[in-house]
């Protein structure tokens, strides 16, 4: 009876926890705005289909972090946040731009990137990885680029000056 | 007394060492040093004068792999078979935190069998050494996508050909010149495209290899080059480029000079131009093209 108290506490001690590690660390509290995203979204339907949409664009940002956590010049700079986090606010804010129609609740590009130390080599470094991400799905060069224009001027914000 | 004395002298000692302190660490800023970052292609390529630009063109992109936390440097190999003469160039550059760009380039004008046509000996060479200075003063081509502005570039090339005493009988005026320049160079990356325009004050001869200046028409006058590149991928791009050039030599007319090329960054250190060029005619043989090869590496 005691064993099995015990194993069922070890079994409930394990399943919370794997719940807890799908759950997102607290953050203080900002004021959530589309303006967040720091930049217009794209209106022109030809890019969103070139992005396979909804669903192309969550493949492309799980690719773009996981190339980045792998990389050894960036793989230390994203390792202190918070992944889970970190996958949802990337997504909305791809999905925001390339006029996917989602809300993005993150904060905006200064204060989510504050802290971080990266400089414009590292910035370059993951719009290489988006590049492969990009490649990888199948959006042509020139839609990437479509993308890529609206994401450049950001540089400013996530690199300190 | 003595104390005090100690105490100024220290003062005179330390100034111009923290001024320097400064001065390196207000480039630097709070940011460690790296090396290279630059994304391909956008060290752009070498233009026959040394600077970064692409083959008749100079661009206002900084020469090496480096952001603005860093150095960087290039090097280059043009070569141009023109249908009477060889036009080969070579030379470096360091660029240093994105923002100031020195180069050297040496131009040789081999005239072949032409030379004894000409009178000047077959193979005979014309050559000259080019230093150049660019300064990035606003503008940023590639990140500033939410903007019309370009990238705008000023910058200086001293030229000093040999072979004076040819020149001089040749009608040039010197065989030393300085070119300055503006140039504004915009990566439109929605269009997929690179665009530059420079306009060039100078009184260089076919590059300034026939000396500067002449007996038609001596002093400086405002040149012009254009180029225009399509990016195929962000390793392949294919443009044209048109440069307008100074008439100043009775004994031959000068022509425009313009191009067409492919460049292709084999890798983040290697990049091919292959082209081909008409520079029109050249000291009395007229319709001189031909197909261009040019090697850059850098970091």
């Amino acid at each position: 009876m005691r064993k099995t108290l015990l194993l069922c506490a070890f079994v409930l001690a394990g399943m919370s926890a794997s719940a807890w590690a799908q759950e997102e660390e607290p953050v203080a509290p900002y004021e959530q705005s589309d303006a967040n995203a720091g930049a217009q979204p794209i209106t022109d339907p030809d890019v969103l289909a070139a992005f396979h949409g909804r669903e192309g664009i969550v493949r492309i940002t799980n690719r773009t972090i996981d190339l980045a956590l792998a990389d050894p010049q960036l793989g230390p700079i994203f390792q202190p946040f918070d992944m889970v986090r970190l996958r949802r606010t990337l997504n909305e804010h791809f999905c925001y731009l390339l006029g996917g129609g989602c809300t993005y609740t993150g904060r905006d590009m200064r204060a989510a990137h504050a802290g971080m130390g990266a400089q414009t080599r590292d910035f370059n470094l993951l719009v290489r990885h988006l590049r492969t991400a990009m490649e990888e799905e199948g959006v042509p060069f020139r839609m990437q680029n479509r993308f890529l224009a609206v994401l450049a001027p950001m540089r400013s914000d996530v690199v300190p000056r | 007394m003595k104390r005090s004395f100690r105490f100024m002298k220290n003062v005179l000692w330390a100034a111009p060492v923290t001024v320097l302190a400064l001065a390196i660490s207000a480039e630097a800023d709070a940011r460690p040093l790296v090396w290279g970052g630059k994304l391909p292609l956008t060290r752009g390529v070498t233009s026959i004068e040394g600077g970064t630009g692409a083959g008749l063109a100079t661009w206002a992109f900084i020469a090496g792999n480096e952001t603005e936390d860093g150095v960087g440097a290039s090097a280059f190999y043009t070569g141009i078979p023109l249908s009477d003469y060889d036009f080969t160039a070579y030379g470096a550059a360091i660029g240093l935190y994105d923002r100031i760009e020195l180069s050297y380039a040496h131009q040789e004008f081999d005239t072949g069998s032409t030379g004894g046509l000409l009178g000047i000996g077959n193979g005979f060479t014309f050559e000259q050494n080019i230093f150049g200075a660019k300064l990035r003063v606003l503008g940023d081509a590639l990140y500033g996508q939410d903007s019309w502005l370009p990238q705008v570039a000023i910058g200086v090339q001293y030229k000093q050909a040999e072979h004076g005493a040819l020149i001089s009988a040749l009608g040039g005026e010197d065989d030393s010149g300085v070119d300055v320049y503006v140039s504004a160079t915009k990566i439109l990356l929605g269009q997929s495209l690179v665009v530059n325009v420079t306009v060039r004050a100078t009184e260089a001869n076919q590059f300034g290899l026939l000396g500067f200046g002449g007996d038609r028409e001596g002093g400086h006058t405002a040149q012009v080059e254009v180029s225009g590149a399509y990016m195929l991928t962000d390793r392949l791009l294919v443009g044209a480029e048109y440069r307008t050039r100074p008439d100043n030599l009775g004994f031959a007319a000068e022509d425009d000079g313009f191009d067409v090329f492919a460049g292709y960054a084999v890798t983040d250190n290697l990049t091919l131009v292959a082209g081909y060029v008409d520079l029109g005619s050249i000291a009395t043989f007229d319709d001189q093209n031909g197909a261009y090869l040019s090697v850059q590496i850098g970091f």
